[in-house]
């Protein structure tokens, strides 16, 4: 394990916007901060964005909203010899731990109940924590985002299930399973989301210590 | 552009390192092969190049592309009860939400789980095997790799792997289930996507094609 060495001393991280730099989001090349587009894969650079914020809260928005429907609506429509069912998501998992199936009753849950709404926490949690501070370390901050990030595309599962469950059991007159209107809210609402969270600038979380005068404060 | 605002460091900034995650600045030091370099501050990892990672990440890239291909054709799962059939292909699942806005939903999961990760697996070959050829890279290179990485968060073929487990669980009661060939080649492009992803060091990718040759051999 190789440490980088710092710019300044140590105890000291300078930040690229301290130094009038500003690095490329995207291939982490750096410039001056007067530069516009990267000159190496041609992404545009922002020092920081003043716009971040709102961006993540619009879009925040949009997805809760859609959640909404996504929870209310049926997701299932399930058609035997003999009746026809409408399963919402949370109907099926308790549908599915009642026949004894805990194990996928649990990563239903998980997936489509834990996962988004602690991700709807989570964004907004850091995004307020830019204006207003925040008792949570920058090193666990910085940790609940790199989280966010990486499990929130997994509560896509639930719509990818009700695709393969509805392509396949289409057995003529006996049983078929279709898609309820719940499946398109639930899909536009992890598409959000997954926005909401890619808006979010992490660069932010760690400008409170320049601005606090210094580290220390959270480690 | 303009010029006003001049950098308050004397360093040139090729020697220069910024952490992507949370703004830090280092001198850059160049860790040898099998080491890492890691942001001080937020831990992140800046730097992490593998040996030979550049002909394995061909090597993955190839195969996934035969196996989406082979996933999306042949039907990988197939369903029989009381003498009535059906058979379907990941295309057929993903086309499943069909009739008025559904069809958004198709397009998007056709798009998650087929286009998404085939279209990175080309843009990986077409960056990355001029630079393990010692060639000038690409055309367009650059902005194909960073079209890549930017699709990464929305391939989503693991997680609908995962989701096949989950479906036939679910459907195990209603009928008997069959698996085809394209299923285990879904398991494998699974392990595959991920192994892919833990050899590739970005930062020695962006370097290579930047200074194409001159970084002694590729070590992405
Ligand atoms: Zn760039
Ligand atoms: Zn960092």
């Amino acid at each position: 394990m190789v440490c980088m060495e710092l710019t300044g001393k140590p105890q000291n991280v300078v930040s690229a916007k301290d130094l009038n730099l500003v690095a490329c989001t995207r291939c982490a090349k750096v410039w001056p901060v007067s530069a516009s587009t990267c000159g190496r894969c041609g992404h545009k650079l922002v020092s920081r964005d003043s716009q971040s914020l709102s961006r993540v809260w619009a879009l925040w928005v949009i997805g809760f909203m859609c959640y909404i429907p996504a929870n209310i609506f049926p997701m299932l429509k399930t058609r035997t010899l003999f009746q026809e069912e409408n399963s919402t998501i949370i109907g099926g998992a308790v549908e599915l731990a009642h026949y004894g199936n805990f194990g996928i009753a649990a990563i239903i849950i998980f997936a489509s109940v834990f996962i988004p709404l602690g991700k709807f926490w989570a964004v907004a949690y850091l995004a307020i924590s830019i204006k207003a501070g925040s008792r949570i370390s920058m090193n666990r901050r910085q940790m609940m985002y790199e989280v966010v990030e990486y499990i929130g595309r997994w509560s896509m599962i639930d719509i990818f299930v009700v695709a393969i469950m509805s392509a396949l059991v289409q057995l003529k007159t006996l049983a078929s399973i279709n898609p309820g209107p719940a499946s398109i809210f639930f899909a536009l609402s992890v598409i959000f989301t997954m926005l909401s969270a890619q808006a979010f600038d992490s660069r932010l979380i760690w400008d409170a210590q320049v601005k606090d005068g210094g580290p220390g404060r959270d480690e | 552009m303009k010029d006003t605002v001049e950098p308050m460091t004397s360093t040139p900034l090729d020697e220069l390192i910024v952490c992507p995650q949370c703004d830090a600045v280092y001198h850059l030091k160049r860790p040898r092969v099998g080491e890492r370099a890691q942001c001080q501050r937020c831990h992140k990892v800046l730097i992490a190049p593998r040996r030979n990672a550049g002909l394995r990440i061909i090597a993955v890239a190839l195969a996934v592309l035969v196996l989406i291909i082979g996933a999306a054709v042949f039907p990988f799962l197939s369903i029989d009860a009381a003498g009535t059939q059906n058979a379907v292909s990941v295309l057929d699942a993903a086309l499943a939400f069909s009739g008025g806005p559904m069809i958004f939903l198709s397009l998007a999961t056709a798009g998650l789980i087929i286009i998404a990760p085939l279209l990175r697996a080309c843009l990986t070959l077409y960056v990355l095997v001029p630079v393990v050829l010692d060639r000038d890279p690409a055309p367009h290179a650059m902005q194909a790799f960073r079209l890549s990485e930017a699709l990464r968060p929305w391939s989503m073929a693991e997680i609908f792997a995962i989701g096949c487990a989950v479906a036939l669980v679910k459907v195990a009661d209603l009928a008997h289930v069959g698996f085809g060939p394209a299923f285990w080649m879904f398991g494998i492009l699974v392990v595959l996507v991920i192994a892919q992803d833990s050899f590739m060091c970005k930062w020695s990718v962006w370097n290579s094609l930047e200074n194409p040759r001159t970084s002694s051999a590729p070590r992405t």
